[in-house]
């Protein structure tokens, strides 16, 4: 039986900052996807980054300084 | 030579480089979408268009993160609110005698709800003398508001020296880059711009309804916005987003000039800017050369080409601003500009007020061709006076 993926997601205040996240990661090589907000996660429209769990760390290593960033849930599609 | 010669880029840049237009036609084809809204791909695309466009302008402003980079549909929208969002009556504010009505304007109005301003007299060549700044600095002055060139005679301000004076007495320094950006090096950090005002129709290449304003870090607590409404974020709060760029950044914005915006700010950028400004001064040079020579023409000359952008204000004596530029449209295919080009108290500067001058002012596609027969033409115009 393969593993489930675990994933989580970062929530950012606009849509811009979202998509400058965006561009920084996949500068870093990170794998990620821009998916809207999950509903049970916050009401808010717009969009939001999906991830592994396992690159959380990375994730906030190469925002850090450089885009303001709400708040990372975890997230797993049913 | 085709029978339009356009010597108005002052007031717009025309032709726009074909990449503005295949980007706009791109977004109008292909994406449509509204950005920084809906979740879907198109609107996706679309955000990170705009934020592309966004980057490119802070690459070439040197302005570091991208997100200061506040939009408005120009750079009369970007000056209103920089100057009724920072300013409160009791301040104090300091300006030039040289100032375009979107910088003048508004101060005006600031004034007459209590704002103390100091417009500082600019010598007949639309000098501004950096120690007259320094003499008119107060305690309660909040901030210097400059157009780093003149729309009217060229003229470009001391802005590094300005912007200098300003930090060290600790007041806010506001640019008003309307004319220079795309053809003047800018960097906000080494000029010390607190907030820079930009228009993207003219020397950024862009269309008509785009523009913008630079804020610096931390500067956004204490701007107000000059209009509040849906920006995609925050929908769960009625109040306005605190944050930068959506507490300016209020509505649908101009997603298709936006896309025009950044493919023209990425042509400025492949060219360089210092080769943009080397070709349009060398035609200003020679023009200037040219009118030199014909002693029936004035022109209202800023010192120094060194000291200028590639805009140049003359007039045939005896013969007003307005029906020179006729003749020059009517029979030679001229374009250009006559009157008081939006500055009166620039005018009143270099005293032309109120009859105005006729404005040349040249972009990167004008030709030497061009300007010869425009010196042509002026100088059959003087003739058969
Ligand atoms: C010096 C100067 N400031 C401001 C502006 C205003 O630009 P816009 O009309 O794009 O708002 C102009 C041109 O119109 C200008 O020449």
């Amino acid at each position: 039986m393969s593993e489930v993926k675990r994933y989580q997601v970062v929530l950012f205040y606009s849509v811009s900052h979202t998509l400058r996240a965006e561009k920084l990661l996949k500068k870093e090589k990170i794998p990620i996807k821009v998916i809207p907000i999950p509903r049970h996660i916050s009401s808010n429209c717009g969009v939001c980054i999906r991830f592994l769990e396992e690159h959380r760390e990375q994730i906030e290593k190469a925002l850090e300084g450089r885009v303001d960033f709400d708040s990372i849930h975890s997230f797993n599609p049913r | 030579m085709s029978n339009i010669i356009y010597f108005d880029n002052a007031a717009t840049s025309w032709p726009k480089p074909k990449e503005t237009l295949e980007a706009m036609e791109r977004y109008f084809c292909d994406i449509g979408a509204s950005p920084g809204r809906s979740g879907h791909r198109l609107a996706i695309e679309a955000g990170r268009e705009v934020l592309a466009t966004r980057e490119a302008l802070a690459e070439i402003f040197g302005t570091g993160d991208p997100l200061r980079i506040v939009f408005a549909k120009n750079a009369t929208e970007a000056l209103n609110i920089a100057i009724f969002g920072l300013l409160k009556p009791g301040d104090h504010a300091i300006t030039s005698s040289m100032e375009h009505n979107s910088v003048m304007r508004p101060l005006r109005a600031m004034e007459n709800r209590g704002l103390e301003l100091s417009v500082i007299p600019c010598s007949l060549n639309g000098e501004l003398s950096p120690d007259d700044v320094v003499a008119a600095i107060k305690a309660n002055t909040r901030a210097i508001i400059l157009t780093h060139a003149s729309n009217v005679t060229g003229a470009i301000m001391p802005i590094a020296e300005i912007g200098k004076i300003a930090r060290d007495h600790e007041v806010l320094f506001c640019v008003d880059a309307a004319q220079t950006a795309g053809v003047l090096p800018i960097q906000v950090k080494e000029m010390f711009i607190d907030l820079l005002a930009f228009t993207g129709h003219k020397a950024l290449c862009g269309p008509q309804g785009t523009g913008g304003l630079y804020i610096r870090e931390g500067l956004e607590n204490i701007i107000r916005p000059i209009q509040r409404g849906g920006t995609g974020s925050k929908s769960e709060f009625e109040a306005q987003p605190d944050f930068i760029p959506d507490k300016y950044e209020s509505g649908t914005p101009n997603t298709i000039g936006l896309y025009g915006l950044g493919a023209g700010v990425r042509s400025v950028l492949d060219r360089g800017v210092e080769h943009i400004r080397n070709k349009e001064i060398g035609l200003a040079q020679h023009f200037i050369n040219g009118i030199k020579a014909m002693p029936e023409v004035v022109h209202y000359r800023c010192g120094d080409i060194s000291k200028q952008i590639a805009v140049v204000s003359f007039n045939i004596k005896g013969m007003s601003p307005s029906d020179l530029t006729l003749i020059l449209d009517e029979t030679y295919g001229i374009m250009c500009r006559s009157g008081l080009h939006c500055a009166p108290s620039a005018h009143r500067t270099i005293q032309t007020f109120p009859t105005g001058t006729v404005r040349f002012s040249f972009g990167y596609y004008n030709t030497v061709d061009e300007v010869n027969f425009s010196l042509e033409a002026i100088s059959k115009i003087i003739s058969s006076k």
